[in-house]
């Protein structure tokens, strides 16, 4: 399969700088506002695009990406809009990986099999699900990996010396660390956490090491990305689009750049 | 707890070593959680092996708790029900007084055990979700008892509804906080309290109120709950000589009904009826996950669950709040697939008609959960020999629910 995860990783790298991964929530306002805003993403200057499938009960998220969720599922997005979502974007984009991001329960409501078999179809490159942690990988694991989707890994500030091959076993794509024990979008880890994290993650995988969780604006982006692979921003730019709801796709682009402009600025000062 | 022994052929010895009862119950959580939710299982185990462990919580149930409580002969109500019966039908039944227990309801004997585990593991902070309100009483009561920090998550809704007992987990110590995510109830304070848990596992302990979530919460909840099966069965030993045919007990997450029913399980002339709350109608609003849902992952665990066809979370409704969730413990899913136990919906106004029964015939205001099993009782006896024996579990006294009562029967208080 061509792999544009690691293909993208791979050019960021060639550029000197670290990958930036947006995050937005299918269907937030409303499955018909989607399309620009991820193609806003893709204009600010994203690397990968991480699409959040909404669920009632985002337990592992705080407000911002909660509201989003419940704005979509308010708008009656259901799950063959997403993969309807995600094959469009596959006809524009054809070259920006899309890794969707959810909980389990709505990505194995008709059997991991049908779930991996649609991600694959609409060319999504990999899947994040927040409730299934190692131990329980049969329940996903192996549909996506029989499919070519990567099952991208969380690993935390709880996942210790002892805990990180469990988490490592079965990764790819990407190893998503969440910088703080939290919820997503609530407080920012400090800098020398993360870069004891990161460089402790690197030691142990070769597989690239994504930062996320807390990371609110382009200086903290631009930290983070001098010494992780890449960096996930998340709620900051839900936050945009509940303040201008369908009309949110030019302002997410404003921001989007500002980002990237700041994880560039390692490659221009070179 | 020592006696949960590993058999073959025994219906006692799940979960498996993964927490799975079946295809059911399992950890499905956050990474985060993981790490604390392996030291828990390993700190459980150590427990159970601790006979000290053991010691000290029999003595808090019998010193604190009051146990045991009676089981006692329901007179009148089984007269009344042979009254309507055919000539020689009318099961006897049996009453077990969980509402006689501190607090008023079986939900202290797990908050007892899981604050004495909290204790072991060093964490002096405890949080937990509560609908009603039951399970914050009892947990802000083992707090003040065992001096440790308390959290209760609350929706909002429920916070408004329930004023007297957000008021007496305020004078146990606790701080009762508020939950206006989603649907502002039950489902949404669990959400809530695992994401303040996420967000502060170094500290702090999460009593779940119910034989749910992930492993083990369903095996200890299940374990601590075990007492009210247990003295059921001396009792009933020493007042009949023999076994009851029937046990009766409310389902919400279940931890009452899987309390009474688990050290009987290997009792195959044992039947067990698990009430599961009909709401307004199995075809309108209820909390029936097993008659009206399907499996899927929510709260940590693999259980049945209202959903849509999408995966999406239903809301559930029972006159009932602690029976108003829309999952089931895992184990209930396991009895109900492999058909040990059986699961029978019964509607509010059933139950309502059943709380004010007994309230009448034995003098006994009932907690709606509980007259939930009243009214399954009430239907069941009848098509049974007068010299069979029903047990039914009295998980709750009903002083809290007078105020949904009187308003659901239209008198102005």
């Amino acid at each position: 399969m061509t792999d544009r995860l690691s293909a993208r990783f791979a050019a960021c790298k060639a550029q000197g700088r670290a990958a930036l991964i947006t995050f937005v929530t299918a269907g937030d306002p409303d499955v018909a506002s989607t399309p620009a805003i991820l193609d806003a993403l893709v204009a600010g200057g994203a690397d990968i695009i991480e699409l959040g499938m909404p669920f009632t009960d985002p337990m592992a998220d705080g407000p911002a990406i909660e509201l989003a969720n419940l704005r979509s599922l308010g708008s009656g997005t259901k799950t063959k809009d997403i993969f309807a979502l995600a094959a469009d974007f596959r006809a524009r984009h054809a070259d920006t990986p899309i890794v969707l991001m959810g909980y389990a329960n709505p990505m194995l409501i008709r059997g991991a099999d049908w779930f991996a078999d649609q991600c694959k179809a609409a060319g999504v490159d990999g899947v994040i699900c927040v409730d299934i942690p190692p131990e329980e990988d049969a329940e996903i694991g192996p549909a996506l990996r029989a499919a070519g989707v990567h099952l991208v890994r969380l690993a935390t500030p709880t996942s210790d010396a002892a805990r990180l091959p469990a988490v490592l076993n079965g990764a790819s794509g990407f190893l998503y660390y969440v910088s703080v024990a939290g919820v997503t979008g609530k407080q920012s880890a400090a800098q020398a956490s993360i870069e004891i994290a990161v460089a402790k993650l690197k030691a142990a995988t070769d597989l690239p090491v994504a930062v996320g969780f807390g990371v609110r604006g382009p200086e903290q982006a631009a930290a983070i990305g001098r010494i992780a692979d890449g960096v996930v921003v998340g709620s900051a730019i839900v936050d945009i689009i509940g303040s201008h709801g369908d009309a949110a796709a030019p302002f997410v682009q404003d921001f989007v750049a500002k980002l990237r402009d700041a994880l560039s600025i390692r490659e221009t000062a070179a | 707890m020592t006696d949960t022994v590993t058999l073959p052929n025994s219906l006692r010895s799940q979960p498996d070593a993964n927490g799975h009862f079946g295809a059911f119950g399992g950890r499905y959580v956050a990474e985060t959680l993981m790490p604390l939710i392996l030291e828990l299982e390993k700190v459980y185990k150590e427990a159970k092996a601790d006979p000290a462990f053991d010691a000290e919580f029999a003595e808090l149930l019998r010193s604190y708790v009051g146990r045991p409580n009676p089981l006692y002969y329901a007179e009148r109500l089984t007269e009344a029900l042979r009254a309507k019966a055919p000539a020689g039908k009318g099961a006897k039944i049996y009453l077990k007084r969980e509402e006689l227990n501190h607090t008023g309801a079986h939900k202290i004997n797990n908050c007892i055990g899981q604050a004495l585990l909290a204790r072991r593991m060093g964490k002096k902070k405890v949080i937990a979700e509560t609908g009603a309100g039951q399970h914050g009483v009892a947990t802000a009561t083992v707090a003040a008892l065992f001096g440790m920090e308390c959290k209760i998550f609350m929706g909002a809704k429920d916070v408004e509804r329930q004023k007297p007992n957000v008021f007496r987990m305020k004078l146990l110590g606790a701080e009762v906080i508020p939950v206006h995510s989603g649907s502002s109830t039950l489902k949404d304070s669990m959400n809530d309290a695992l994401r303040y848990w996420v967000s502060n596992v170094h500290d702090t302990f999460y009593i779940i109120g119910t034989a749910a979530g992930p492993h083990p919460y369903p095996e200890l909840v299940r374990d601590f709950q075990s007492i009210i099966g247990k003295e059921t069965r001396a009792q009933i030993m020493e007042a009949e000589g023999r076994l009851p045919d029937l046990l009766i007990a409310p389902v919400g997450g279940g931890s009452n009904a899987i309390g009474l029913f688990h050290p009987f399980l290997d009792d195959p002339d044992v039947a067990m009826i698990g009430v599961e709350a009909a709401g307004e109608g199995l075809d309108k609003k209820h909390a029936a996950s097993l008659a009206g849902g399907k499996s899927g992952i929510l709260h940590g665990n693999r259980t049945y669950l209202l959903q849509d066809e999408d995966g999406q979370i239903t809301e559930a409704h029972s006159i009932s709040a602690g029976l108003d969730y829309p999952g089931i413990g895992p184990e209930h899913s396991w009895l109900h697939e492999i058909g040990r136990v059986k699961y029978m919906p019964i509607k509010d106004d059933e139950a309502l008609e059943s709380f004010q029964t007994l309230s009448r015939l034995e003098g006994i205001i009932p907690a709606l959960e509980s007259a939930h099993a009243v009214a399954a009782a009430e239907q069941v006896a009848p098509t049974l020999d007068a010299d069979q024996i029903i047990v039914v579990n009295l998980s709750g006294r009903g002083d809290k629910d007078i105020f949904t009562v009187a308003d659901a029967l239209g008198v102005e208080m």
